[in-house]
């Protein structure tokens, strides 16, 4: 049967073709115990299959959030599950305005995060202060107070545009290379 | 049917007109020396005091049986600069026994106290904390005086018409102290004021407008 690049090879269609390498994967499970992969291919695999954002919502964006996490867009067919403590998550949706008030307060939530952790930024105010831009009291992007992964544009965005953005998000974990060489 | 209705409606005006004016009337007898005016605007009364008689007014709004105004919906202030007395204290009262509103008015001067009402109704308590923030009106006799809305650390009060707008400070994560650090602003463009007439303003010179209002405007 030959040698499968999995990584420049098209996608096997379902059929006799696919039972084929499946059962030969079975078999292997059931002879061996084992089967061999790329560590960092599975891991990313891992991470990108389960992201769970934290519920931070800090104004009309999480509106859009919940709607996304809610029945019609519903995040949860690509594992990823709202949590309420930032100890249990991977990433973090800053959805909506943060202010000068709030920033310690995220960056503590941030920081209490596990590795490997990613921020999205959701809409206007949080990629850039958006509408609030030259107010006393807003930060003019959550980008000055944590690391920003994938920045959603929009204000606020829309449900679909929230997941586009973590499916991007998926993406950019899935091209990173976990086990750093030297 | 339509003329009926309009007939009720019409008598329905009349008779709020009119307990309004009873109202007025009953004040005047009622707090003749803790106001300097009452008049009726849009449907409801406003009193204008000072802040020596102002804790005795409310007594007497709240606990006097036919006014009964006996809530505190809301409780601000203004700023205007060119007056003489700088700021001007909003309190709005609600008599839902009398389905009636009211408003006083009182010229407060930059540095002078105003006698705290949280004795007489605890709505106020989180509202002065809000106009001392916003204003830095002291409020003498308050439990609690803090600030309530912006930043702990905060300076100055947002709401005075000399305030910038951008304020002075800015926030930002500094990854040598491992905290957020306030900073002097410094904006990467300034705020753009394109000052456009509004659509109102500048309609007035297609609209015809009247002589006596004219006249009126003093010019």
């Amino acid at each position: 049967m030959g040698v499968i690049d999995p990584y420049s090879a098209p996608p096997i269609p379902q059929g006799p073709d696919q039972d084929t390498i499946l059962d030969a994967v079975g078999d292997e499970l059931t002879n061996r115990g084992f089967v061999i992969a790329k560590a960092d291919k599975l891991f990313n695999w891992a991470r990108s299959g389960s992201l769970w954002p934290m519920t931070f919502g800090l104004a009309c964006c999480s509106i859009e959030m919940m709607h996304s996490a809610a029945s019609r867009y519903d995040m949860d067919r690509y594992g990823m599950l709202f949590r309420p403590s930032p100890r249990q998550s991977d990433v973090m949706i800053v959805a909506g305005t943060l202010t000068n008030k709030m920033a310690p307060a995220l960056r503590r939530v941030y920081d209490q995060m596990p590795e490997p952790r990613w921020v999205l930024s959701m809409g206007s105010c949080a990629n850039g202060g958006g509408y609030y831009h030259y107010s006393y009291a807003v930060v003019r992007g959550c980008d000055r107070i944590v690391p920003v992964d994938v920045y959603v544009p929009g204000c606020p965005p829309t449900a679909e545009a929230l997941i586009y953005g973590l499916l991007q998000l998926q993406k950019k974990i899935r091209r990173t290379a976990t086990i750093a060489r030297t | 049917m339509g003329d009926m209705d309009q007939i009720e409606v019409s008598r329905a005006g009349d008779a709020a007109a009119s307990t309004l004016d009873t109202m007025v009337v009953h004040l005047h007898h009622l707090l003749a020396d803790t106001i300097s005016g009452a008049e009726i605007s849009g449907g409801q009364i406003i009193l204008r005091t000072a802040p020596s008689a102002l804790v005795n007014l409310l007594t007497s709004l709240r606990n006097d049986v036919v006014a009964s105004f006996n809530q505190l919906s809301d409780l601000t202030a203004v700023d205007y600069p060119d007056r003489p007395e700088r700021f001007e204290m909003v309190y709005q009262l609600l008599s839902m026994k009398n389905n009636m509103r009211l408003r006083i008015l009182m010229p407060i001067d930059e540095g002078q106290a105003v006698p705290s009402i949280v004795g007489l109704f605890s709505a106020a308590n989180w509202a002065e904390r809000e106009v001392w923030d916003m204003f830095g009106i002291f409020f003498a006799g308050h439990p609690d005086l803090r600030r309530l809305l912006t930043d702990y650390g905060f300076e100055g009060h947002p709401l005075r018409k000399d305030f910038p707008l951008t304020g002075h400070v800015e926030v930002r994560y500094d990854d040598t102290l491992r905290r957020v650090v306030n900073e002097p602003v410094n904006l990467v463009q300034e705020f753009r004021d394109f000052d456009f007439l509004s659509p109102w303003e500048g309609m007035q010179g297609q609209i015809d407008v009247n002589p006596a209002d004219k006249a009126g405007k003093g010019e």
